[in-house]
């Protein structure tokens, strides 16, 4: 087997140097992905550091009635926390939408966001991928892509984020703290992952040795309603073919704010910013909403196999806005 | 006094050893000294290996060795071309083994197969399967045995003169089976190196130990294999697979015992696959609903290594009075791994065709689907003309119909954005059986001991034998003990086409009838070691019998279609079974559901897709493969009615493995085109296909 060493870091700064250690070194939390991907010679670590003992555990209430989670937080722990599920319930329904139960009673909240692509170029060591070996082509562009992005996709990399969580800590404006060599920093959740361009290697904007240490959530909108939706191939542990995530204020029957994101479109949970601001302001009429959805996917450049995703995120945000618009309204929600 | 054992709902007699994981399955023998081996798969979709470098790879700590095309034991004959690995230097499809890398430790290996070099000489391929391939032809014979093209009458002037014609096309994705357990082996040569003894997880050792005999040019008496507790098979451990071979072969180059667990990723090139099938479907029929004409044609692909021909346009020969028919198939070989056998190979993708046909027809005609059914139900076995022993389709429909309330179900209704409709579908399976023998031992202690090489992948089998035994001999279940799964044991068939329980049984049942009139001839106390009795069902079970012999069913789904994502799920299932005697309510019961749930995952998320650039099918883990879940699974009922048929074995009973999952397809789609007023014709109904088909 390939040997490699393991560290178990007692305090941040000594996680860190140890990461410096040891280059080709990586974090180790719940292992539900990195350990995958190690048996499939996809990584191959010199060292594991293993930050899933540090003090970052636990959802803290902060005086801004917003919740800082700690990025060793399990995910099943973060689904079922009272606070997030009174106030940001399309966190909770994001996270338990994801993977199976087992799998979040062992998955952290860092390595939620930290998870690679399950496109299976990437996941088969003996077929080309930019992502996995930068320079050997993308095998999914003329293979098999019915999974794979129609939005922000580059020449080298079609690949989707898989993560539900992060979707949902985008529509949520969610703030994401790292820790590494040179400090501490903060970047919003829906910076936190990149699009492909030339570079489909590096997934996020974290650096060298950096480690998340937390997710602080804002608090809520007043009146502020959110959902999540997945459609997906079958009704439990399957990734999402779309996924939506929307966060909505009204006032006086318009709306006051909104906050809306795709996940399965893009190497990124997708901000959909240009049907937000078509929104704000706007009834919020099925034909409004359909027409700003339509707005923010008219780029979307699908492959041969997988354009129904169009449709099917255009079906998912009307269908969500259009329910949260029903709730935020007071009105009965249409079941 | 009478003991009732038979008919009545047992539990399975292993499940202590299960649930405590005293259970020993084929990967879990570790003999003193055991290696571990780890296959090579070939990363080109067709060529031949010019070079294997193992140098990296032999100088790993604990690398034992490298076996290649190159240094391989030559292995004698087999039947089956996929079991000789490492032979020559061709790569018929990717995922084609072309070397094994045998270590101290399963890790060892792993790192030592990866690290082998192997170069090759890629050659153009073929993976493309379509109906109008230049390529395809008709074979000479289906899967089974079954004539491949068979004609009745005059079908296409039929067709032109019926007052009512469908002409359909379907189409079902290459499955794989997926039991829980990969496959696994375990091989030791005794230390003169004259005798083999395998573990292996298997269907059935005997046909195992025949192979490994032939190729490794030993007579049987010299190899044993033993497959005490399989993890599920559903027929892909049917016959003998390569990871056997390699095991021996390891063990045979090293002088050490050696495992081999396949990985999950490697299963869906090597251990077989349902292949893809086309179906065009046409029927014609009078006003009322008599059906005039039908044919069936199927297109299906093999691969280059060994033709296998799904048996899909079989069933078109047993279900429907009508006088003129033409049932065909045709394959097409391409360079993708050899497809093999899938619970209820033929008839699940087959019936699925046909049985939405019906639907269509029903639709065309204005007639109830169920009766439309019950109006074409045959006298006789149409293709044969032969009797049938028993055929209760009528009344699985009736109280099918009847338990699930088909006639309140009929107006399709919308919930907000769900599309609520409700299916039905027939299902048939052949009674199939073959000679077995067994031996029945009267101990001094008062109890008794059964023989028998027959294979419990899960299914009870054990247990079952052992109330076919206790009710043989009239006496209680406790006071009987059942041994399987070993080639020292009296030769018995594979589990397979529903036939173990009606094999092994009949053996079983002889040898227990045998003892008892052998013990009510004495008097006194046994002698010390007990009395035996033999018997050998060759000359009755290997008759052919002057009947047409099926178990039938019925399915009626309730459906539930989301318009906004496109996503299917099933609210419902019921099954209503005619399969003769039901020996054992709690293990019958649970082969019904298992089979309807895999059914639910042929209608609705699994298939398999063939990557056109590489030539290998793309899912390879259960995260990708999707088998349903418990979240898809609905309220399962399965029922079965008193069936009463002399003409099948001692115990009155068919088989049940595999007619659940026959019309469970059909019914499921039937229910999406009632919901929708759309039909889709291509399983399985995903959210891509489903929106497109709603747009």
């Amino acid at each position: 087997m390939k040997p490699f060493a393991y560290v178990r870091a007692a305090g941040l700064d000594e996680a860190v140097a140890a990461h410096a250690r040891h280059p080709g070194a990586r974090y180790l939390g719940g292992g539900t992905n990195l350990v995958d991907l190690m048996k499939l010679g996809v990584e191959s670590p010199t060292a594991l550091v293993d930050i899933s003992r540090l003090p970052l555990d636990g959802v803290e209430e902060l005086p801004s009635g917003g919740l800082r989670i700690g990025a060793m937080t399990r995910n099943s722990d973060v689904a079922a926390h009272p606070a997030v599920r009174a106030r940001h319930p399309v966190l909770s329904q994001a996270l338990l939408a994801g993977a199976s139960g087992q799998l979040r009673n062992m998955a952290t909240t860092g390595g939620n966001l930290l998870q690679r692509t399950r496109c299976s170029y990437f996941q088969d060591v003996s077929k080309p991928c930019n992502k996995r070996e930068p320079g050997t082509g993308c095998g999914a562009r003329d293979g098999l892509h019915r999974d794979h992005a129609v939005l922000g996709q580059s020449e080298r990399c079609i690949a989707t984020h898989p993560s539900d969580m992060a979707v949902a800590l985008a529509a949520l404006d969610a703030d994401i703290e790292l820790y590494g060599g040179d400090g501490a920093r903060t970047v919003p959740a829906a910076e936190f992952h990149r699009l492909p361009g030339d570079r489909p290697e590096q997934d996020t904007v974290l650096r060298a040795g950096e480690i998340v240490t937390a997710i602080v959530l804002p608090a809520p909108g007043r009146g502020a309603v959110s959902l999540y939706r997945k459609a997906r191939d079958r009704a439990s542990y399957a990734f999402a073919l779309a996924s939506v995530a929307a966060v909505l204020e009204l006032d006086a029957g318009r709306v006051r704010r909104v906050t809306l994101a795709f996940g399965g479109l893009a190497h990124r949970p997708w901000r959909a910013t240009a049907a937000e601001t078509l929104l704000v302001g706007a009834e919020p009429t099925p034909d409004a909403l359909r027409r700003a959805v339509e707005a923010e996917l008219a780029p979307a450049r699908p492959l041969r196999d997988n354009g129904y995703k169009v449709a099917l995120a255009a079906n998912l945000a009307v269908d969500v806005l259009g329910a949260l618009a029903a709730r935020a309204d007071g009105r009965p929600r249409i079941p | 006094m009478r003991h009732v054992v038979l008919g009545t709902a047992v539990g399975r007699a292993e499940g202590p050893e299960k649930v405590t994981g005293a259970a020993r399955y084929a990967g879990d023998h570790a003999p003193a000294g055991c290696a571990h081996a780890w296959p090579v798969a070939a990363t080109v979709p067709r060529g031949r290996v010019t070079a294997v470098d193992a140098a990296a790879a032999l100088a790993l700590p604990g690398v034992l060795a490298v076996l290649t095309p190159h240094n391989a034991p030559r292995l004698g004959p087999s039947d089956d071309p996929t079991l000789q690995v490492l032979q020559d230097a061709g790569v018929p499809h990717r995922g084609w083994y072309v070397a094994l890398a045998v270590a101290e430790t399963p890790e060892a290996a792993r790192a030592a197969a990866s690290a082998v070099v192997v170069t090759y000489e890629a050659a153009g391929h073929d993976v493309g399967f379509r109906a109008d391939h230049p390529g395809a032809y008709t074979p000479e014979e289906a899967n089974g045995g079954h004539p491949a093209h068979r004609e009745h009458g005059d079908p296409d002037a039929a067709l032109a003169a019926a007052a009512v014609r469908v002409d359909c096309s379907y189409a079902v994705a290459p499955l794989h089976n997926h039991p829980m357990e990969p496959h696994a082996a375990t091989a030791l040569w005794d230390e003169a190196g004259g005798h083999l003894t395998v573990y292996d997880s298997s269907q059935g050792s005997g046909p195992v130990r025949a192979a490994l005999a032939s190729l490794f040019g030993l007579p049987e008496d010299r190899v044993t294999v033993v497959s005490e507790h399989v993890g599920g098979g559903f027929g892909c451990k049917g016959t003998p697979r390569p990871h056997v071979v390699l095991a021996v072969m390891a063990a045979r180059h090293t002088g050490r015992p050696v495992t081999l667990a396949l990985p999950r990723r490697h299963l869906p090139a090597v251990v077989g696959h349902r292949a893809p099938t086309l179906h065009r479907v046409r029927l014609g029929a009078r006003s009322d609903g008599t059906l005039t004409a039908l044919t069936h044609e199927v297109t299906t692909h093999t691969s280059r290594v060994r033709e296998f021909v799904e048996q899909a346009a079989v069933p078109g020969r047993v279900m429907y009075a009508v006088p003129d028919s033409r049932t065909t198939h045709r394959v097409v070989a391409l360079d993708v791994p050899t497809p093999s056998w899938m619970r209820a190979p033929g008839e699940a993708p087959g019936m699925y065709a046909l049985e939405s046909a019906m639907d269509e027809l029903a639709d065309a005609l204005g007639i109830d689907p169920v009766e439309l059914r019950v109006r074409n139900e045959p006298a006789t076995e149409p293709d044969s003309g032969r009797p049938f022993s028993s055929r209760h389709l009528v009344e699985c429909l009736r109280e099918g119909a009847d338990r699930f309330g088909w006639a309140s179900l009929r107006t399709p209704r919308r919930e907000g954005t769900v599309l609520c409709g409700t299916g039905v579908a027939a299902a048939t399976y052949p009674v199939l059986i073959s000679p077995s023998t067994a031996r029945a031992h009267a101990l001094a202690d008062g109890r008794f001991h059964v023989e028998v090489n027959a294979t419990d992948i899960g299914t009870g089998a054990r247990t079952v034998l052992a109330q076919v035994a206790a009710d043989a001999l009239g006496v209680p279940l406790d006071a009987v003990t059942v041994a399987v799964g070993h080639t020292g044991l009296p030769s018995a068939s594979l589990a397979g086409g529903s036939s173990g329980t009606g094999s092994w049984g009949w053996a079983v049942h002889d040898a227990c009838a045998a003892l008892t009139a052998r013990m009510a001839g004495r008097h006194g106390p046994l002698p010390g070691g007990g009395l035996s009795a033999s018997a050998d069902t060759a000359g009755s079970a290997g008759q052919k019998s002057p009947y047409s012999r099926h178990a039938f069913g019925a399915h009626f789904a309730d459906v539930r279609v989301d318009t906004v994502t496109g996503e299917v799920r099933v609210a419902r299932l019921l099954g209503v079974f005619a399969a003769g005697r039901i020996l054992n309510p709690v293990t019958a019961r649970s082969q019904f559901v298992g089979a309807m749930v895999m059914g639910v995952g042929m209608a609705l998320t699994e298939h398999s897709s063939v990557d056109p650039v590489h030539g290998d099918f793309a899912e390879s883990d259960l995260a990708s493969y999707h088998v349903p879940v418990h979240a898809d699974v609905p309220d399962i009922e399965a029922h079965w009615i008193d069936e009463h048929d002399k003409h099948l074995n001692p115990m009155g009973s068919k088989g049940i493995g595999e007619i659940g999952i026959v019309g469970t397809a059909a019914a499921i789609g039937n229910a999406f085109r009632h919901a929708t007023g759309r039909r889709l014709r291509s399983l399985p109904l995903t959210p891509d296909r489903v929106l497109d088909v709603l747009a």
